[in-house]
Protein backbone atom coordinates (compact mmCIF):
# COMPACT_ATOMS: atom_id res chain seq x y z
CA UNK A 1 0.00 0.00 0.00
CA UNK A 2 2.76 2.64 0.59
CA UNK A 3 5.00 1.05 -1.26
CA UNK A 4 2.10 1.85 -4.07
CA UNK A 5 1.88 5.21 -2.71
CA UNK A 6 5.23 6.07 -2.75
CA UNK A 7 5.62 5.01 -6.52
CA UNK A 8 2.25 6.88 -7.77
CA UNK A 9 3.55 9.97 -5.71
CA UNK A 10 7.39 9.35 -7.47
CA UNK A 11 5.59 8.69 -11.34
CA UNK A 12 3.66 11.98 -10.87
CA UNK A 13 6.77 14.11 -9.92
CA UNK A 14 6.98 16.80 -12.02
CA UNK A 15 10.79 16.68 -12.43
CA UNK A 16 10.08 13.19 -13.95
CA UNK A 17 6.82 13.63 -15.52
CA UNK A 18 8.04 16.52 -16.92
CA UNK A 19 7.48 18.51 -20.43
CA UNK A 20 9.77 16.18 -22.15
CA UNK A 21 8.10 12.66 -21.09
CA UNK A 22 4.78 13.57 -22.47
CA UNK A 23 6.08 14.70 -25.24
CA UNK A 24 7.84 11.67 -25.75
CA UNK A 25 4.24 10.07 -24.89
CA UNK A 26 2.41 11.91 -27.52
CA UNK A 27 4.61 11.51 -30.43
CA UNK A 28 4.53 7.50 -29.50
CA UNK A 29 1.12 7.47 -30.05
CA UNK A 30 1.32 9.54 -33.15
CA UNK A 31 4.28 7.01 -34.14
CA UNK A 32 1.99 3.85 -33.27
CA UNK A 33 -1.47 5.30 -34.67
CA UNK A 34 -0.94 4.02 -38.14
CA UNK A 35 -0.79 0.90 -36.90
CA UNK A 36 -3.52 0.64 -34.26
CA UNK A 37 -6.03 2.37 -37.11
CA UNK A 38 -4.87 -1.20 -39.11
CA UNK A 39 -5.63 -3.11 -36.26
CA UNK A 40 -9.20 -2.12 -35.40
CA UNK A 41 -10.18 -1.81 -39.26
CA UNK A 42 -8.74 -4.68 -40.82
CA UNK A 43 -8.67 -7.20 -37.52
CA UNK A 44 -10.39 -5.70 -34.50
CA UNK A 45 -14.23 -4.48 -36.42
CA UNK A 46 -13.59 -7.95 -39.02
CA UNK A 47 -12.92 -10.28 -36.19
CA UNK A 48 -15.73 -9.22 -33.91
CA UNK A 49 -18.63 -8.40 -36.74
CA UNK A 50 -18.07 -12.02 -37.79
CA UNK A 51 -18.74 -13.37 -34.16
CA UNK A 52 -21.80 -11.22 -34.28
CA UNK A 53 -22.36 -13.21 -37.37
CA UNK A 54 -22.49 -16.42 -35.87
CA UNK A 55 -24.16 -15.62 -32.53
CA UNK A 56 -26.77 -17.69 -33.54
CA UNK A 57 -26.90 -21.37 -32.17
CA UNK A 58 -28.83 -22.94 -34.74
CA UNK A 59 -25.52 -22.69 -36.85
CA UNK A 60 -23.95 -25.06 -34.63
CA UNK A 61 -26.66 -27.47 -35.42
CA UNK A 62 -26.33 -27.62 -38.51
CA UNK A 63 -22.78 -27.64 -38.86
CA UNK A 64 -22.90 -30.63 -36.19
CA UNK A 65 -25.40 -32.23 -39.24
CA UNK A 66 -23.28 -31.47 -41.86
CA UNK A 67 -20.94 -35.22 -42.29
CA UNK A 68 -18.41 -33.06 -44.14
CA UNK A 69 -17.58 -30.58 -41.17
CA UNK A 70 -16.96 -34.09 -39.25
CA UNK A 71 -14.81 -34.98 -41.69
CA UNK A 72 -13.03 -31.79 -41.73
CA UNK A 73 -12.46 -31.70 -38.29
CA UNK A 74 -10.53 -35.38 -38.26
CA UNK A 75 -8.44 -34.49 -41.59
CA UNK A 76 -7.38 -31.33 -39.98
CA UNK A 77 -6.10 -33.85 -37.07
CA UNK A 78 -4.35 -35.86 -38.59
CA UNK A 79 -2.44 -33.12 -40.89
CA UNK A 80 -1.44 -31.31 -37.78
CA UNK A 81 -0.29 -34.26 -35.87
CA UNK A 82 1.33 -36.32 -38.93
CA UNK A 83 2.45 -33.07 -41.26
CA UNK A 84 3.88 -31.53 -38.61
CA UNK A 85 5.51 -34.06 -36.69
CA UNK A 86 6.59 -35.29 -39.84
CA UNK A 87 8.13 -32.12 -41.42
CA UNK A 88 9.99 -31.06 -37.89
CA UNK A 89 11.50 -34.54 -37.52
CA UNK A 90 12.91 -33.83 -40.86
CA UNK A 91 14.01 -30.48 -40.36
CA UNK A 92 15.90 -31.40 -37.39
CA UNK A 93 17.12 -34.32 -39.21
CA UNK A 94 18.46 -32.38 -42.45
CA UNK A 95 19.60 -29.28 -40.44
CA UNK A 96 22.16 -31.64 -39.49
CA UNK A 97 23.15 -32.44 -42.93
CA UNK A 98 23.79 -29.12 -43.78
CA UNK A 99 26.52 -28.30 -40.84
CA UNK A 100 28.87 -30.28 -42.75
CA UNK A 101 31.28 -28.89 -44.86
CA UNK A 102 31.54 -29.67 -48.31
CA UNK A 103 31.24 -27.75 -51.48
CA UNK A 104 28.28 -29.59 -53.04
CA UNK A 105 26.33 -29.35 -49.49
CA UNK A 106 26.58 -25.37 -49.45
CA UNK A 107 25.26 -25.83 -53.39
CA UNK A 108 22.51 -27.72 -52.34
CA UNK A 109 21.26 -25.40 -49.43
CA UNK A 110 20.88 -22.93 -52.21
CA UNK A 111 18.36 -25.22 -53.84
CA UNK A 112 17.14 -26.94 -50.74
CA UNK A 113 15.36 -22.95 -50.17
CA UNK A 114 13.60 -22.99 -53.50
CA UNK A 115 10.59 -24.74 -52.55
CA UNK A 116 10.12 -21.82 -50.03
CA UNK A 117 11.48 -18.75 -52.54
CA UNK A 118 8.42 -19.36 -55.51
CA UNK A 119 5.07 -18.77 -54.75
CA UNK A 120 2.83 -21.97 -53.78
CA UNK A 121 0.37 -22.33 -57.20
CA UNK A 122 3.05 -22.99 -60.23
CA UNK A 123 4.50 -25.78 -57.73
CA UNK A 124 1.64 -26.87 -56.11
CA UNK A 125 -0.34 -27.28 -60.06
CA UNK A 126 2.99 -28.63 -61.49
CA UNK A 127 2.39 -31.45 -58.70
CA UNK A 128 -1.12 -32.02 -59.15
CA UNK A 129 -0.75 -32.50 -63.26
CA UNK A 130 2.24 -35.08 -62.41
CA UNK A 131 -0.50 -36.86 -60.41
CA UNK A 132 -2.75 -36.71 -63.57
CA UNK A 133 -3.89 -40.36 -63.65
CA UNK A 134 -4.25 -41.00 -67.51
CA UNK A 135 -1.73 -38.52 -68.34
CA UNK A 136 0.42 -37.67 -65.52
CA UNK A 137 4.38 -38.39 -65.55
CA UNK A 138 4.04 -40.62 -62.98
CA UNK A 139 1.54 -42.83 -64.27
CA UNK A 140 3.06 -42.74 -67.70
CA UNK A 141 6.29 -43.72 -65.67
CA UNK A 142 4.54 -46.70 -63.53
CA UNK A 143 2.75 -48.18 -66.77
CA UNK A 144 5.88 -48.15 -69.02
CA UNK A 145 7.73 -49.93 -66.15
CA UNK A 146 5.01 -52.50 -65.21
CA UNK A 147 2.65 -52.10 -67.96
CA UNK A 148 -0.10 -51.44 -65.39
CA UNK A 149 -2.28 -48.16 -64.72
CA UNK A 150 -1.03 -46.13 -61.75
CA UNK A 151 -3.94 -45.53 -59.08
CA UNK A 152 -6.03 -42.56 -59.51
CA UNK A 153 -3.91 -40.84 -56.77
CA UNK A 154 -6.48 -37.41 -56.18
CA UNK A 155 -9.29 -39.72 -56.44
CA UNK A 156 -8.88 -41.76 -53.23
CA UNK A 157 -9.59 -39.04 -50.02
CA UNK A 158 -6.64 -41.41 -48.29
CA UNK A 159 -4.20 -40.57 -50.70
CA UNK A 160 -5.00 -37.64 -52.08
CA UNK A 161 -4.81 -36.09 -48.13
CA UNK A 162 -1.21 -37.39 -47.84
CA UNK A 163 -0.07 -36.08 -50.75
CA UNK A 164 -1.78 -32.90 -49.42
CA UNK A 165 0.39 -33.59 -46.72
CA UNK A 166 3.21 -34.32 -48.63
CA UNK A 167 3.41 -31.14 -50.92
CA UNK A 168 2.92 -29.26 -47.42
CA UNK A 169 6.00 -30.39 -46.19
CA UNK A 170 7.84 -29.63 -49.44
CA UNK A 171 6.83 -25.94 -49.80
CA UNK A 172 7.99 -25.54 -45.79
CA UNK A 173 10.87 -27.97 -44.91
CA UNK A 174 13.33 -25.52 -46.20
CA UNK A 175 12.18 -22.94 -44.15
CA UNK A 176 11.84 -24.73 -40.69
CA UNK A 177 15.64 -26.49 -41.64
CA UNK A 178 17.13 -23.08 -41.94
CA UNK A 179 15.98 -22.45 -38.32
CA UNK A 180 17.11 -25.20 -36.70
CA UNK A 181 20.25 -25.62 -38.45
CA UNK A 182 20.86 -21.29 -37.44
CA UNK A 183 20.59 -22.79 -33.59
CA UNK A 184 22.65 -26.01 -34.72
CA UNK A 185 25.70 -23.51 -35.96
CA UNK A 186 25.23 -20.91 -32.72
CA UNK A 187 25.95 -24.02 -30.36
CA UNK A 188 29.84 -23.84 -29.41
CA UNK A 189 32.07 -26.11 -31.32
CA UNK A 190 34.48 -26.33 -28.51
CA UNK A 191 31.46 -28.46 -27.11
CA UNK A 192 31.83 -31.26 -29.65
CA UNK A 193 35.69 -31.28 -29.75
CA UNK A 194 35.76 -31.64 -25.94
CA UNK A 195 33.15 -34.69 -26.48
CA UNK A 196 35.26 -36.67 -29.54
CA UNK A 197 38.13 -36.26 -27.01
CA UNK A 198 36.31 -37.93 -24.52
CA UNK A 199 35.25 -40.87 -27.27
CA UNK A 200 31.52 -39.47 -27.60
CA UNK A 201 29.60 -41.25 -30.70
CA UNK A 202 27.39 -38.89 -33.23
CA UNK A 203 24.21 -40.31 -31.11
CA UNK A 204 25.75 -39.60 -28.20
CA UNK A 205 26.76 -35.76 -29.10
CA UNK A 206 23.55 -35.32 -30.39
CA UNK A 207 21.81 -36.95 -27.28
CA UNK A 208 23.66 -34.94 -24.70
CA UNK A 209 24.53 -31.62 -26.52
CA UNK A 210 22.62 -31.10 -29.58
CA UNK A 211 19.09 -31.61 -28.28
CA UNK A 212 19.59 -30.22 -24.86
CA UNK A 213 20.36 -26.78 -26.80
CA UNK A 214 17.56 -27.22 -29.19
CA UNK A 215 14.67 -29.06 -27.66
CA UNK A 216 12.88 -25.68 -26.53
CA UNK A 217 13.13 -23.97 -30.11
CA UNK A 218 12.14 -27.49 -31.26
CA UNK A 219 8.56 -27.18 -29.24
CA UNK A 220 8.35 -23.58 -29.97
CA UNK A 221 8.91 -24.54 -33.56
CA UNK A 222 6.48 -27.19 -33.55
CA UNK A 223 3.77 -25.37 -32.01
CA UNK A 224 4.46 -22.16 -34.32
CA UNK A 225 4.17 -24.46 -37.32
CA UNK A 226 0.97 -26.16 -36.15
CA UNK A 227 -0.55 -22.36 -35.82
CA UNK A 228 0.32 -21.30 -39.32
CA UNK A 229 -0.72 -24.87 -40.96
CA UNK A 230 -4.36 -24.63 -39.34
CA UNK A 231 -4.42 -21.54 -42.12
CA UNK A 232 -2.62 -23.88 -44.86
CA UNK A 233 -5.56 -23.19 -47.51
CA UNK A 234 -3.00 -23.71 -50.36
CA UNK A 235 -1.73 -27.36 -50.32
CA UNK A 236 -5.52 -28.53 -50.06
CA UNK A 237 -6.98 -26.56 -52.12
CA UNK A 238 -4.86 -26.22 -54.91
CA UNK A 239 -4.22 -30.06 -55.05
CA UNK A 240 -7.49 -31.99 -54.14
CA UNK A 241 -9.54 -29.00 -54.05
CA UNK A 242 -11.28 -30.39 -51.16
CA UNK A 243 -11.85 -33.36 -53.22
CA UNK A 244 -12.81 -36.15 -54.11
CA UNK A 245 -16.44 -35.54 -52.78
CA UNK A 246 -15.76 -32.78 -50.12
CA UNK A 247 -13.82 -35.85 -48.29
CA UNK A 248 -10.11 -33.87 -47.79
CA UNK A 249 -11.34 -30.71 -46.63
CA UNK A 250 -9.29 -29.54 -43.90
CA UNK A 251 -10.97 -26.11 -41.61
CA UNK A 252 -9.07 -23.84 -43.29
CA UNK A 253 -10.53 -24.85 -47.04
CA UNK A 254 -14.09 -25.49 -45.52
CA UNK A 255 -14.60 -21.82 -44.48
CA UNK A 256 -13.70 -20.64 -47.39
CA UNK A 257 -16.24 -23.28 -49.16
CA UNK A 258 -18.61 -21.90 -46.40
CA UNK A 259 -18.40 -18.71 -47.79
CA UNK A 260 -18.31 -19.53 -51.84
CA UNK A 261 -21.99 -20.81 -51.15
CA UNK A 262 -22.99 -17.53 -49.47
CA UNK A 263 -23.21 -19.38 -46.10
CA UNK A 264 -20.89 -16.33 -44.33
CA UNK A 265 -23.06 -17.68 -41.13
CA UNK A 266 -22.11 -21.40 -41.67
CA UNK A 267 -17.98 -20.15 -42.36
CA UNK A 268 -17.84 -18.59 -39.44
CA UNK A 269 -19.41 -21.02 -37.16
CA UNK A 270 -16.83 -23.51 -38.49
CA UNK A 271 -14.02 -20.93 -37.55
CA UNK A 272 -15.00 -20.70 -33.97
CA UNK A 273 -15.39 -24.40 -33.36
CA UNK A 274 -11.76 -24.35 -34.57
CA UNK A 275 -10.94 -21.79 -31.42
CA UNK A 276 -10.45 -24.52 -28.64
CA UNK A 277 -7.55 -25.90 -31.17
CA UNK A 278 -6.22 -22.86 -31.76
CA UNK A 279 -6.61 -21.05 -28.65
CA UNK A 280 -4.46 -23.11 -26.53
CA UNK A 281 -1.50 -22.65 -28.86
CA UNK A 282 -1.80 -19.36 -29.23
CA UNK A 283 -1.72 -18.73 -25.63
CA UNK A 284 1.20 -20.31 -25.04
CA UNK A 285 3.28 -19.17 -28.04
CA UNK A 286 2.07 -15.32 -26.58
CA UNK A 287 3.66 -16.58 -23.30
CA UNK A 288 6.65 -17.77 -24.79
CA UNK A 289 7.34 -14.55 -27.30
CA UNK A 290 5.91 -11.78 -24.95
CA UNK A 291 8.93 -11.72 -22.64
CA UNK B 1 43.98 -47.25 -37.74
CA UNK B 2 44.78 -45.33 -40.63
CA UNK B 3 43.02 -47.84 -42.34
CA UNK B 4 39.90 -47.38 -40.20
CA UNK B 5 39.65 -43.89 -39.80
CA UNK B 6 40.15 -43.80 -44.36
CA UNK B 7 37.55 -46.18 -44.09
CA UNK B 8 35.05 -43.97 -41.65
CA UNK B 9 35.80 -41.37 -43.76
CA UNK B 10 34.50 -43.16 -46.95
CA UNK B 11 31.29 -43.93 -44.85
CA UNK B 12 30.72 -40.78 -43.90
CA UNK B 13 31.05 -39.29 -47.85
CA UNK B 14 28.82 -42.37 -49.16
CA UNK B 15 26.66 -41.12 -45.73
CA UNK B 16 26.13 -37.59 -47.04
CA UNK B 17 25.68 -38.54 -50.65
CA UNK B 18 23.14 -41.09 -49.49
CA UNK B 19 20.92 -37.98 -47.85
CA UNK B 20 21.82 -35.48 -50.15
CA UNK B 21 20.71 -36.97 -53.59
CA UNK B 22 17.39 -37.06 -52.43
CA UNK B 23 16.65 -34.19 -50.76
CA UNK B 24 18.39 -32.47 -54.50
CA UNK B 25 15.56 -35.14 -56.54
CA UNK B 26 12.86 -34.42 -54.10
CA UNK B 27 13.56 -30.23 -54.50
CA UNK B 28 13.51 -30.01 -57.64
CA UNK B 29 11.65 -32.14 -59.10
CA UNK B 30 8.31 -29.94 -58.72
CA UNK B 31 9.77 -27.16 -60.08
CA UNK B 32 11.88 -28.76 -62.59
CA UNK B 33 8.66 -30.93 -64.11
CA UNK B 34 6.64 -27.36 -64.48
CA UNK B 35 10.23 -26.04 -66.57
CA UNK B 36 9.64 -29.21 -68.83
CA UNK B 37 6.08 -28.32 -69.37
CA UNK B 38 6.82 -24.68 -70.28
CA UNK B 39 10.02 -25.84 -73.13
CA UNK B 40 8.17 -28.70 -74.46
CA UNK B 41 5.55 -28.82 -77.51
CA UNK B 42 1.82 -28.92 -76.65
CA UNK B 43 1.27 -33.21 -75.67
CA UNK B 44 4.58 -33.80 -75.63
CA UNK B 45 5.31 -32.61 -72.35
CA UNK B 46 3.36 -36.21 -71.13
CA UNK B 47 5.92 -38.63 -72.09
CA UNK B 48 7.88 -38.92 -69.22
CA UNK B 49 11.15 -37.92 -70.93
CA UNK B 50 13.60 -36.40 -68.92
CA UNK B 51 14.81 -33.42 -71.66
CA UNK B 52 11.92 -33.23 -74.79
CA UNK B 53 12.70 -34.27 -78.26
CA UNK B 54 11.74 -31.20 -79.27
CA UNK B 55 12.54 -28.19 -77.11
CA UNK B 56 10.78 -25.01 -77.89
CA UNK B 57 10.09 -21.68 -76.85
CA UNK B 58 6.70 -21.50 -78.27
CA UNK B 59 4.78 -21.31 -75.23
CA UNK B 60 6.97 -18.56 -73.61
CA UNK B 61 6.27 -16.91 -77.17
CA UNK B 62 2.31 -17.29 -76.48
CA UNK B 63 2.32 -16.16 -73.24
CA UNK B 64 4.77 -13.48 -73.52
CA UNK B 65 2.77 -12.22 -76.36
CA UNK B 66 -0.49 -12.81 -75.19
CA UNK B 67 -1.84 -15.03 -77.62
CA UNK B 68 -4.45 -17.41 -75.79
CA UNK B 69 -7.64 -16.36 -74.19
CA UNK B 70 -6.77 -17.22 -71.00
CA UNK B 71 -3.86 -15.08 -71.38
CA UNK B 72 -5.55 -11.57 -72.69
CA UNK B 73 -4.79 -9.69 -69.40
CA UNK B 74 -1.49 -11.59 -68.37
CA UNK B 75 0.60 -8.31 -68.62
CA UNK B 76 -1.72 -6.26 -66.64
CA UNK B 77 -2.44 -9.05 -64.03
CA UNK B 78 1.72 -8.80 -63.64
CA UNK B 79 1.26 -5.30 -63.14
CA UNK B 80 -0.97 -5.81 -60.59
CA UNK B 81 0.99 -8.34 -58.77
CA UNK B 82 3.86 -5.53 -58.76
CA UNK B 83 1.71 -2.57 -58.03
CA UNK B 84 0.12 -4.77 -55.44
CA UNK B 85 3.16 -6.23 -53.83
CA UNK B 86 5.50 -2.84 -53.72
CA UNK B 87 2.35 -1.01 -52.09
CA UNK B 88 2.19 -4.13 -49.38
CA UNK B 89 5.47 -3.53 -49.04
CA UNK B 90 5.88 0.56 -48.47
CA UNK B 91 2.57 0.84 -46.35
CA UNK B 92 4.14 -2.30 -44.16
CA UNK B 93 7.84 -0.46 -43.59
CA UNK B 94 6.09 2.85 -43.04
CA UNK B 95 3.23 1.01 -40.12
CA UNK B 96 5.90 -1.24 -39.15
CA UNK B 97 9.03 1.07 -38.88
CA UNK B 98 6.77 3.74 -36.83
CA UNK B 99 4.96 1.54 -34.42
CA UNK B 100 8.45 -0.90 -33.50
CA UNK B 101 10.67 3.33 -33.14
CA UNK B 102 7.58 4.03 -30.54
CA UNK B 103 7.33 0.68 -28.91
CA UNK B 104 11.61 0.06 -28.63
CA UNK B 105 12.92 3.88 -28.73
CA UNK B 106 10.18 6.63 -27.61
CA UNK B 107 9.07 3.23 -24.71
CA UNK B 108 5.65 5.00 -24.89
CA UNK B 109 3.46 3.74 -22.40
CA UNK B 110 0.95 0.75 -23.59
CA UNK B 111 3.92 -0.41 -26.15
CA UNK B 112 3.83 -3.67 -24.75
CA UNK B 113 -0.04 -3.93 -25.64
CA UNK B 114 0.36 -3.07 -28.46
CA UNK B 115 3.28 -5.14 -29.90
CA UNK B 116 0.70 -8.22 -27.73
CA UNK B 117 -1.69 -7.62 -30.13
CA UNK B 118 0.40 -7.53 -32.90
CA UNK B 119 1.75 -11.19 -31.96
CA UNK B 120 -2.38 -11.94 -31.20
CA UNK B 121 -2.87 -10.86 -34.90
CA UNK B 122 0.33 -12.86 -36.21
CA UNK B 123 -1.01 -16.03 -34.36
CA UNK B 124 -4.54 -15.62 -35.78
CA UNK B 125 -4.44 -18.30 -39.15
CA UNK B 126 -4.73 -16.57 -42.04
CA UNK B 127 -7.08 -18.70 -43.84
CA UNK B 128 -9.49 -18.07 -40.43
CA UNK B 129 -8.95 -14.36 -41.12
CA UNK B 130 -9.91 -14.13 -44.80
CA UNK B 131 -13.69 -14.72 -44.28
CA UNK B 132 -14.48 -12.02 -42.34
CA UNK B 133 -11.69 -10.10 -43.96
CA UNK B 134 -13.67 -10.63 -47.35
CA UNK B 135 -16.93 -9.81 -45.47
CA UNK B 136 -15.28 -6.44 -43.99
CA UNK B 137 -13.76 -5.18 -47.38
CA UNK B 138 -17.14 -5.73 -48.93
CA UNK B 139 -18.61 -3.28 -46.43
CA UNK B 140 -16.20 -1.07 -47.25
CA UNK B 141 -16.96 -0.78 -51.03
CA UNK B 142 -13.00 -2.05 -51.47
CA UNK B 143 -13.61 -5.09 -53.70
CA UNK B 144 -11.83 -5.63 -56.96
CA UNK B 145 -10.12 -2.78 -56.07
CA UNK B 146 -5.87 -3.18 -55.20
CA UNK B 147 -6.17 -1.04 -51.99
CA UNK B 148 -8.24 -3.99 -50.38
CA UNK B 149 -5.79 -6.75 -50.94
CA UNK B 150 -2.68 -4.16 -49.89
CA UNK B 151 -4.26 -3.33 -46.98
CA UNK B 152 -5.33 -7.16 -46.09
CA UNK B 153 -1.67 -7.86 -46.92
CA UNK B 154 -0.38 -5.14 -44.56
CA UNK B 155 -2.32 -6.51 -42.16
CA UNK B 156 -0.92 -9.73 -42.20
CA UNK B 157 2.59 -8.85 -42.80
CA UNK B 158 2.80 -5.75 -40.27
CA UNK B 159 2.62 -8.13 -36.79
CA UNK B 160 6.15 -10.15 -37.54
CA UNK B 161 7.56 -6.99 -39.13
CA UNK B 162 7.13 -4.80 -35.99
CA UNK B 163 8.20 -7.77 -33.77
CA UNK B 164 11.29 -7.97 -36.25
CA UNK B 165 12.00 -4.37 -36.14
CA UNK B 166 11.59 -4.16 -32.48
CA UNK B 167 14.05 -7.13 -32.00
CA UNK B 168 16.49 -5.36 -34.03
CA UNK B 169 15.31 -1.83 -32.71
CA UNK B 170 16.12 -2.78 -29.03
CA UNK B 171 19.92 -3.69 -29.80
CA UNK B 172 20.67 -0.01 -30.28
CA UNK B 173 22.53 1.04 -27.66
CA UNK B 174 20.11 3.47 -25.38
CA UNK B 175 23.00 6.30 -25.28
CA UNK B 176 22.38 7.23 -29.01
CA UNK B 177 19.26 8.98 -27.37
CA UNK B 178 19.90 10.41 -24.96
CA UNK B 179 22.88 12.00 -26.21
CA UNK B 180 20.99 12.70 -29.46
CA UNK B 181 18.03 14.23 -26.63
CA UNK B 182 20.56 16.48 -24.58
CA UNK B 183 21.22 17.89 -28.05
CA UNK B 184 17.99 19.00 -28.24
CA UNK B 185 16.13 16.50 -31.00
CA UNK B 186 13.47 16.09 -31.56
CA UNK B 187 11.61 12.41 -31.73
CA UNK B 188 10.70 13.03 -35.32
CA UNK B 189 14.59 13.89 -35.77
CA UNK B 190 15.46 10.83 -33.76
CA UNK B 191 13.17 9.23 -35.99
CA UNK B 192 14.79 10.35 -38.95
CA UNK B 193 18.58 11.13 -38.49
CA UNK B 194 19.19 7.92 -35.82
CA UNK B 195 17.04 5.55 -36.05
CA UNK B 196 16.06 4.92 -39.95
CA UNK B 197 20.06 4.38 -41.00
CA UNK B 198 20.85 2.35 -38.51
CA UNK B 199 18.04 0.30 -39.01
CA UNK B 200 18.51 -0.21 -42.63
CA UNK B 201 19.38 -3.95 -42.76
CA UNK B 202 16.40 -4.73 -40.72
CA UNK B 203 14.26 -2.30 -43.04
CA UNK B 204 15.49 -4.63 -46.27
CA UNK B 205 14.61 -7.85 -44.61
CA UNK B 206 11.20 -6.62 -43.53
CA UNK B 207 10.61 -5.71 -47.14
CA UNK B 208 11.89 -8.02 -48.76
CA UNK B 209 9.51 -10.31 -46.49
CA UNK B 210 6.49 -8.31 -47.26
CA UNK B 211 6.85 -7.58 -51.45
CA UNK B 212 7.02 -11.85 -51.45
CA UNK B 213 4.05 -12.19 -49.19
CA UNK B 214 2.04 -10.32 -51.30
CA UNK B 215 3.38 -11.18 -54.42
CA UNK B 216 2.74 -14.89 -53.92
CA UNK B 217 -0.55 -14.57 -51.50
CA UNK B 218 -3.38 -16.36 -53.79
CA UNK B 219 -6.38 -17.04 -50.76
CA UNK B 220 -6.52 -13.22 -50.22
CA UNK B 221 -6.39 -12.13 -53.70
CA UNK B 222 -9.22 -14.87 -55.22
CA UNK B 223 -11.43 -13.47 -52.73
CA UNK B 224 -10.66 -10.24 -53.15
CA UNK B 225 -10.45 -9.84 -56.27
CA UNK B 226 -12.34 -11.19 -59.17
CA UNK B 227 -12.91 -8.94 -62.61
CA UNK B 228 -10.29 -10.63 -64.75
CA UNK B 229 -9.02 -6.45 -65.47
CA UNK B 230 -8.12 -6.50 -61.17
CA UNK B 231 -6.65 -10.05 -60.42
CA UNK B 232 -3.11 -10.84 -59.67
CA UNK B 233 -1.34 -13.52 -61.69
CA UNK B 234 -1.67 -16.26 -58.93
CA UNK B 235 -5.80 -16.11 -59.31
CA UNK B 236 -5.77 -16.08 -63.36
CA UNK B 237 -3.63 -19.19 -62.70
CA UNK B 238 -5.93 -20.55 -60.41
CA UNK B 239 -8.56 -19.43 -63.35
CA UNK B 240 -6.67 -21.99 -65.30
CA UNK B 241 -8.21 -25.17 -63.22
CA UNK B 242 -11.84 -24.36 -63.93
CA UNK B 243 -11.66 -24.92 -67.40
CA UNK B 244 -12.06 -28.18 -68.86
CA UNK B 245 -9.70 -27.42 -71.92
CA UNK B 246 -7.17 -25.76 -70.10
CA UNK B 247 -3.70 -25.50 -72.13
CA UNK B 248 -1.44 -26.77 -69.31
CA UNK B 249 1.84 -26.47 -71.17
CA UNK B 250 1.17 -22.21 -70.98
CA UNK B 251 -0.13 -22.37 -67.39
CA UNK B 252 3.41 -23.49 -66.45
CA UNK B 253 5.00 -21.06 -68.82
CA UNK B 254 3.41 -18.37 -67.10
CA UNK B 255 3.72 -20.17 -63.72
CA UNK B 256 7.60 -20.05 -64.14
CA UNK B 257 7.41 -16.36 -65.37
CA UNK B 258 5.50 -15.77 -62.03
CA UNK B 259 8.32 -17.65 -60.12
CA UNK B 260 10.75 -16.16 -61.45
CA UNK B 261 10.97 -12.82 -59.61
CA UNK B 262 10.45 -13.60 -56.23
CA UNK B 263 13.17 -16.33 -56.22
CA UNK B 264 15.53 -13.69 -58.22
CA UNK B 265 14.53 -11.21 -55.26
CA UNK B 266 15.10 -13.83 -52.61
CA UNK B 267 18.46 -14.92 -53.41
CA UNK B 268 19.64 -11.64 -53.88
CA UNK B 269 18.48 -10.18 -50.37
CA UNK B 270 19.17 -13.89 -49.22
CA UNK B 271 21.83 -12.53 -46.92
CA UNK B 272 19.86 -10.20 -45.35
CA UNK B 273 16.46 -12.14 -44.56
CA UNK B 274 18.27 -14.76 -43.11
CA UNK B 275 20.30 -12.81 -40.57
CA UNK B 276 16.98 -10.51 -40.14
CA UNK B 277 14.25 -13.09 -39.85
CA UNK B 278 15.32 -16.51 -38.30
CA UNK B 279 17.26 -14.18 -35.66
CA UNK B 280 13.49 -13.60 -34.59
CA UNK B 281 12.25 -17.37 -34.57
CA UNK B 282 15.65 -18.23 -32.91
CA UNK B 283 15.55 -15.72 -30.23
CA UNK B 284 11.86 -17.54 -29.29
Amino acid sequence: MTATTIETAARRDPRRAGFALSEKQTWGLLFVAPYIAIFIGFVLFPVGYSFWLARDPQLYVQLAADPIFLRTVVNTFIFLVVAINLKMALALFLSGFFTHKRWWVKVLAVLFVLPWAVPSIPTILSVRFMLNPEWGVINTLIFSLTAEDGPNWLNNPALALSLSMLVHIWKSLPFWTLILLAARLAIPGELYEAASVDGAGAWHRFRYITWPSMSTLYVTCTLLSMIFTVGDFNSVYLLTGGGPADLTHVLATLGIRYLRLDQIGMAMASIVCALPLVLPLVFFMMKRLSK
Amino acid sequence: MRLKRALRGIGLEAGLLLIGIPVLLWTLIPIYHMFLFAISPKDAAFSGQLWPSHPTLRNFEMVIGQKHHFLYHFWLQMWNSLVISVGTAAITLFVATAAAFAISRLRMKGGRLVMNLALLTYFIPAAFLAVPMYKTMGMYGLLNSDWSLVLAMTTLSSPYAIWILRQASDKLPVELDEAAMIDGASPLQLFRLIYLPLMVPSLIAVGTYALLLAWNEYLYAFLLLSKDTAITLPVALGNFLSADDSPWELLMTAGFLYALPPAAIYYAFRRYMSSGLTAGAVKG
